[in-house]
């Protein structure tokens, strides 16, 4: 089983998950159980950093499918940036992009944060 | 052209913890069948999501169970065959997912049967006796 891992991170108010591995079916609890505590902590700014993610199934997009209402209607936001091509095509394929915001760099998603910009 | 063929399989247990090595097993073989990289990436993503659906739906989580992995090529294709004994999946329940009203309703899941509709050029069901088939098939 390859390593799926997160690392969390604050910048600044602003919350950091930064994923790296294989994001599937046996992996997605890891994500559910991060992005629930930052919800429970009152942690609604959220940026997904998939820089290091090298995969990812049906099963972790559906963890973000289940947690954007909840951040929005909380005045927050999931984020995601620094995505591969590989990636980014399983999120296009599924018509993610005209629901999230899918930045190229975590620095977009601070500065569309700081401005106050949603999707 | 030559009319060669060759098939291989595995049989693993129902669990997501095998996940990762079904998908390494059936991407090696794409590889050296000689696809892209991309199609190669299609087939796991599609392999991924039939062999989840079992595990969920087909065995709801009794990873007591196996699924065998069968996949085979000649000169023109690739396919690979997915082989449970438990609830059968209906096909004509399938629709184009709707993720924007998922999202409203906080949903997941119900993505995995279009993904593979779209990643792979064929995909065929079906029952004989207790045993359930999803059979996927990619042009080279």
């Amino acid at each position: 089983m390859k390593n799926f891992k997160i690392n969390h991170r604050e910048v600044r108010s602003y919350d950091v998950l930064e994923l790296s591995g294989e994001l599937d079916a046996h992996t997605a609890s890891q994500l559910e159980n991060s992005l629930k505590k930052l919800i429970d902590n009152e942690k609604h700014h959220i940026i997904v950093n998939c820089e290091d993610l090298d995969y990812i199934a049906s099963a972790g997009l559906g963890v973000f499918m289940a947690y954007i209402e909840d951040v929005r209607s909380l005045g927050g936001d999931i984020k995601l940036t620094n995505m591969n091509p590989k990636v980014y095509n399983v999120f296009d394929l599924l018509g993610f992009p005209t629901l999230y915001d899918i930045l190229e760099e975590e620095s977009d998603a601070v500065e569309k944060f700081d401005n106050n910009e949603s999707k | 052209m030559s009319n060669s063929s060759s098939t291989y399989s595995i049989s693993v247990q129902a669990s997501t913890e095998h996940l990762s090595e079904v998908r390494d097993f059936v991407a090696k073989h794409a590889s050296e069948f000689g696809f892209a990289p991309q199609d190669v990436d299609d087939i796991r993503l599609a392999v991924d999501e039939a062999y989840t659906n079992i595990i969920k739906h087909a065995y709801k989580n009794d990873r007591q169970k196996s699924v065998d992995i069968e996949l085979g090529y000649n000169s023109q294709k690739f396919w690979i065959s997915l082989l449970d004994t438990g609830d059968a999946f209906d096909p004509s329940n399938y629709s184009k997912p709707d993720v924007r009203q998922k999202i409203k309703e906080k949903k997941r899941g119900g993505v995995g049967v279009y993904l593979i509709r779209k990643l792979m050029d064929d995909v065929e069901y079906q029952t004989k006796g207790s045993v359930n088939e999803i059979r996927m098939t990619k042009k080279r």
